[in-house]
């Protein structure tokens, strides 16, 4: 398990893509935002958390198509299948690989950007830790959208409709907390809610995810 | 090890194509698989190997015991012939590679990238890939592609070495391997009746 984590990381960080493509995205939205909505300060700080939050999912959305399908294209995933690894086992390292080289980057680069946004001082530490609890979700349930849509000729476009959905609580409950730390109210219940959603996903999605993927290889 | 397959169907696309094959691969047996094209070669292998259910029949001894090898070799192209190799020896929990990379003439593009390997290269070092799973019984489909015919020898003295240390390998090829020990299983005989009246079973 941890030769492919250590392949997988290799993998992206040579072939570049998979590395700086959604980092290079989350920072393109957060730097054209301000030029969208004009020079209104007060404006683009009361949306700074939000957008953080949105530019932060669509640069995970961006790789996800990533994560599967090119070890299905190929033949590796067939191998991996028959080699010594549960399926459930590969399909968590495989979303953990990609919250490394995606979710990772985009928590530490978060703070960097929000200058751009002017984000409230209080709120930064309250979008690192809300990016920090919730990406790890979004890669697992992006893991599973692309388990799902693996060997489907251009099934990106499906999977970003299947996966848009279940991303909506993640993003609502990681954008009140990072709302309600910049107004300086009490965030513990939406971080809890955002944490619950986090921990469950990982608890209970890789076993659907290896389901469909054995259902797709056959 | 034996690989006993007993009255296996399988299907492709939703539709039957073998019914009813049965045979035994023991340790330091080779079989070849013989067949015209779309009689259902790969299908099988896939079923054996544990990709597919099989539509009926039984698959024994085959549960962990077996090194797939596909058309596609499972290759990276920005990791190197060693790493490649390195990767999926420690997937099956194995680490010298220095023995394939011999057998299969290696050595000398170790450190290339697999992806500037010519598709002859890129096929030795999947096949050398079974080597460092250290399983018993290797399920090969359509191992020669792209091999020349000195390479196909390497590959020959491989599968031959594979079966003296009692390993097993059961084959879909074309090609004449030079492999006289194995034997030769044509699956002509055993291709699916059409069968129209399941159809109508299943409405009424």
């Amino acid at each position: 398990m941890r030769a492919l984590l250590v392949r997988d990381l290799m993998l992206a960080i040579r072939a570049g893509g998979g590395f700086g493509l959604g980092l290079a995205f989350f920072l393109i939205v957060t730097v054209l935002v301000p030029f969208g909505v004009g020079p209104q300060t007060e404006l683009l700080s009361r949306i700074a958390p939000g957008i953080l939050w949105i530019g932060a999912l669509l640069a995970c959305l961006l790789s996800l198509d990533r994560i599967l399908a090119l070890d299905w294209e190929d033949g590796s995933l067939d191998l991996l299948a028959t080699a010594p690894l549960p399926m459930e086992g590969i399909v968590s390292v495989k979303a953990l690989a990609h919250w490394i080289t995606t979710g990772l980057p985009l928590v530490l680069a978060a703070p960097v950007l929000g200058v751009l946004l002017s984000l409230p001082v209080p709120a930064y530490q309250w979008v690192v830790i809300s990016l920090a609890v919730g990406t790890p979700a979004l890669s697992v349930i992006g893991t599973f959208g692309a388990a799902l849509t693996v060997g489907i000729k251009r099934g990106g476009l499906l999977m970003s409709l299947l996966v848009l959905p279940l991303y909506v609580p993640t993003l609502i409950f990681g954008a009140e907390v990072a709302r309600r730390g910049a107004e300086g109210l009490t965030v513990q219940t939406p971080l809890l809610l955002l944490a619950g959603i986090s921990f469950g996903v990982i608890a209970l999605l890789p076993f659907a995810s290896a389901a469909v993927l054995r259902i797709n290889l056959r | 090890m034996v690989l006993t397959v007993s009255d296996l169907a399988v299907t492709r696309g939703g539709l039957a194509i073998l019914e009813g094959v049965s045979f035994e691969v023991n340790a330091g047996e080779a079989l070849v698989l013989r067949g015209p094209n779309g009689i259902g070669k790969t299908t099988l292998l896939r079923s054996v190997a544990g990709l597919q259910p099989p539509e009926g029949g039984t698959v024994a001894g085959a549960e962990d015991q077996i090194a797939y090898a596909a058309h596609s070799d499972g290759l990276k192209a920005m990791l190197s012939v060693t790493e490649n190799l390195k990767f999926w020896a420690s997937v099956f929990g194995l680490s010298d590679i220095e023995p394939a990379l011999v057998a299969f003439d290696l050595v000398d593009l170790r450190n290339r990238m697999a992806g500037t390997l010519s598709a002859g290269q890129k096929r030795r070092l999947g096949l050398a890939r079974l080597m460092v799973t250290g399983r018993p019984i290797w399920v090969l489909d359509e191992p020669t592609v792209s091999l020349d015919v000195a390479s196909v020898a390497l590959f020959a003295e491989a599968v031959r070495g594979h079966l003296q240390q009692g390993g097993s390998a059961l084959m879909a090829t074309h090609i004449d391997l030079g492999l006289t020990e194995a034997r030769v299983l044509d699956l002509t005989p055993f291709k699916a009746a059409p069968r129209t009246r399941q159809m109508d079973e299943a409405f009424l």
